[in-house]
């Protein structure tokens, strides 16, 4: 049973110190909420058993505020990003490495509740943590607790996902809603509070992809659309592929409140974070096979076809997004100038 | 959402785009100056040049209150952060507004200083009541829509005895800079669409003397790109009938008196500055606020000791003949070059309603081909 | 500087203060600029404080117009 998680303890620097006290940590907060058959090994390194194939390998820094948040928490976070990561290279997530720094004074309880939280995100996404790391930092060297995931997964036979390959004409397809993630973390905000009932989108993409790929292999483009939203994912792919895109507004599916939020503060959902939604790029003629496919699953069930893939542009120039709006004018949709910071102009 | 949705409506759009093109005199030009950055950013935001015939042009005004706050003023608000160590509450357009030597509130934060970014005045004292030992300066800016909220909570903060509160008060008044604007020598333009949300506080009436005195039409518009057009369409038929008058568009929210309680708490707070400086358009008389002598205790100007500064705006900067609808951002040449969102120059790339931002934004391909051509 | 949006009063609170609701997220106000707001009522929100009440019949009657322009040429008298 458990000795170190009493009413009030706080993380000490001791618990970074190598000793019993990260002994006790590693066993009775890590271990028992991620045990699994390789990391239960308690080897440093992981020794793993892989398929055949092409090997996809992505990590991830995860640093948020508030640490548990409408619909999440770092923790579940951290393990989401990472298996999307992968699986938009076409990949099957087959395992997750996980750092922890943690700052002096985090309560112990904090920690718990965040490490439980992502055991049963890896375990319900059938991936496991197998090995990982601890440190802690003096108050005020780290805003409570940093952690960062790399995963590993294999890539099936036939399956070919990179935005050069995507050409004009071609279908962008959106697997739901736009700006949920950004909007409840910025409802916690200080100064900038409101109340809603949004929560993070943050979900595990990998079992809706595998499906995807499976019935559509020609599937040219997968990304999902987190920092800098839509607007800075679609700009990224459009430049990588020396294409121009048009969105449609009026199709883009963003939900009530999220559009609230933004009138509210001056924002634009195109341009907010995500941490459940994907981005596919695929043949005109398989559009509709692939939303039928997202539709099914329960991350994808608002998919909606958001535009189209135009010409080539000329080699030099950057790809360019325009979008035709809700009242049929064009406007071009640009990389945001550092972050978005809400307004009252 | 009620009264958004509605009045973005691609049918509507759609009956108005084909109205203006049937009114429009084929064989004259319509130059309309939209006042209000909130317009401006409107127009581009929806594309609403696109569903306008081009013999109806769109000129930029100085109606976006960040654009026009002169360097100097926003120097000052860094040393309260930086050399008093006061908490600085500010609303989230300012974070990035460059000041001298390339800093912004941004980089001041990076460097230590204490910038908290608030949605509302509200939140401003709610910071002051949660740090009792710590000073709470709120960066007031804005015009006549936002001052009522900067007076209140000036008010708030006497009724509560709140001694650890203070206003860094910026607040410009409309009329003024739009007289500026109408009083220069040659300037072209057909008609103004008006305020939207200035005139539910100062009321349509505002505008009258200034209609009659220079003769150019004027419909108060809402900020919905349908509100927009339908203004579009009324200066039309204003330029067309030979009709000189203030209309009002925006008629569900803005009533001819404006809010007499909001206007009661701006004269209970605020007097009028003899002249203050905008960015871009030089000292204007009587165009801003200060707080009262009798509430020098909210005054953080009265509070702080603030050095005499010389700051310096960019010289080849051609923000002020931008700002007055004189030139267009095409023929600045830092346009995009030194120019950018990213590293803003002047005045008018500063803020999102800023017009050469709104160019840069949703048509820089445009607008840099268009300087090429001219080079 | 004047991003302002439309509002519905949902609860009024004391001391002039009203929780509002736009598009389902809500937000703590103050209706102390405005007089006589009652349950239901939409006001233009700005900066945390209602400026003004939105008029439903104004509403209504400049959608009407905006339908008509295209159809039918009808003078749009000043300030209806």
């Amino acid at each position: 049973m458990s000795t170190i998680l009493r009413p009030g303890a706080a993380i000490e620097m001791a618990h970074g110190g190598g000793g019993m006290a990260t002994t006790r940590l590693i066993r009775e907060i890590f271990a028992r909420h991620f045990a699994n058959p390789i990391l239960d090994q308690g080897h440093d390194a992981a020794r793993l058993t892989l398929p055949h194939g092409r090997m996809v390998m992505s990590t991830d820094a995860h640093v948020i505020s508030p640490l548990e948040f409408p619909g999440g928490d770092i923790g579940s976070l951290a393990v989401h990003g990472t298996i999307n990561d992968v699986a938009m290279g076409g990949a099957v997530p087959v395992a997750l490495s996980a750092a922890f720094i943690i700052e002096e004074g985090l309560p112990l309880e904090t920690l718990d509740r965040i490490a439980a939280s992502m055991g049963a995100a890896a375990r319900k996404a059938g991936v496991p943590i197998v090995t990982g790391d601890t440190k802690v930092v003096e108050r005020g060297a780290a805003d409570g607790l940093f952690i960062t995931t790399t995963g590993i997964g294999i890539i099936p036979e036939g399956i070919e996902i990179a935005p050069e390959r995507i050409a004009p004409d071609m279908a962008i397809l959106l697997s739901g809603t736009l700006g949920d993630h950004g909007v409840a973390i910025l409802s916690q905000r200080q100064g900038l509070a409101f109340g809603t009932t949004i929560e993070s989108d943050s979900a595990a993409l990998h079992r809706m992809v595998g499906d995807m790929l499976a019935a559509v292999p020609s599937i040219a483009c997968l990304r999902d659309p987190t920092r800098g939203g839509l607007s800075a994912t679609l700009n990224e792919l459009a430049e990588a592929a020396g294409v121009s895109m048009v969105l449609k507004e009026a199709a883009i599916p963003v939900r009530p409140e999220v559009a609230g939020a933004c009138e509210l503060l001056g924002l634009d959902p195109i341009h907010i974070a995500n941490e459940g939604k994907l981005i596919c790029i695929c043949p005109e003629e398989q559009a509709e096979a692939v939303l039928d496919i997202m539709r099914a699953h329960p991350e994808g069930r608002e998919a909606a076809r958001i535009g189209t893939v135009g010409a080539s542009m000329p080699p030099g120039t950057p790809g360019l997004l325009r979008m035709e709006t809700l009242i049929g004018g064009m406007r071009v949709v640009d990389w945001l100038a550092g972050e978005q910071l809400p307004r009252i102009c | 959402m009620k009264y958004v949705s509605e009045f973005r409506d691609p049918a509507l759009a759609q009956s108005l785009a084909t109205a203006i093109a049937r009114e429009v005199d084929p064989a004259r030009s319509y130059a309309f100056m939209e006042f209000c950055g909130g317009h401006t950013h409107a127009i581009f935001r929806y594309g609403v040049q696109d569903l306008v015939p081009s013999n109806v042009r769109f000129v930029h005004g100085p109606g976006c209150p960040v654009c026009v706050l002169p360097m100097r003023r926003l120097d000052d608000a860094l040393e309260l952060a930086e050399r008093h160590g006061v908490i600085l509450a500010t609303y989230g357009d300012m974070m990035r507004v460059p000041g001298s030597g390339r800093r912004s509130m941004l980089t001041a934060r990076g460097a230590g200083a204490d910038i908290r970014m608030v949605y509302s005045p509200l939140d401003a004292l709610a910071l002051a009541r949660d740090n009792p030992g710590r000073q709470v300066v709120f960066m007031g800016i804005g015009f006549e829509t936002t001052t009522p909220a900067t007076g209140m909570a000036i008010l708030t903060a006497r009724a509560q005895s709140l001694t650890n509160f203070s206003v860094f008060c910026n607040h410009v008044l409309t009329p003024p800079a739009m007289e500026h604007v109408l009083a220069a020598p040659g300037i072209a333009l057909d008609g103004f669409l008006g305020p939207s949300h200035v005139s539910t506080v100062i009321g349509a009436g505002a505008y009258r003397p200034l209609v009659a005195q220079y003769g150019r039409p004027m419909v108060i518009a809402g900020f919905e790109p349908l509100d927009v057009l339908q203004s579009v369409l009324m200066l039309v038929r204003q330029v067309n009938e030979g009709r000189r008058e203030v209309e009002n568009q925006y008629s569900r929210v803005v009533t001819e008196a404006g809010n007499t309680r909001a206007k009661e708490v701006i004269e209970e707070v605020f007097a009028l500055r003899e002249t203050f400086e905008w960015r871009g358009l030089g000292s204007v008389p009587r165009s801003a606020r200060a707080i009262r002598p009798e509430l020098a205790d909210f005054d953080a100007e009265a509070r702080f000791a603030i050095s005499e500064k010389q700051s310096r705006e960019v010289k080849s900067c051609e923000c002020p003949a931008i700002l007055r609808g004189v030139k267009q951002p095409k023929d600045c040449k830092l346009f995009g070059k030194a120019c950018t969102p990213e590293t803003p120059m002047g005045a008018c790339m500063v803020s999102s309603e800023g017009s050469c931002a709104a160019y840069y934004t949703y048509r820089r391909a445009e607008t840099m081909a268009e300087m090429e051509a001219a080079e | 500087m004047c991003l302002a949006i439309p509002a519905q009063v949902v609860e009024l609170l004391p001391d002039g203060m009203a929780t509002v609701s736009a598009g389902g997220i809500t937000r703590s106000v103050s209706v102390a600029l405005v007089d006589d707001v009652a349950l239901g009522d939409y006001v233009l929100l700005h900066v945390g404080y209602a400026l003004h009440k939105i008029s439903a019949e104004e509403a209504e009657a400049t959608l009407k117009m905006m339908a008509e322009a295209g159809l039918i040429e009808e003078e749009l008298g000043a300030g209806q």
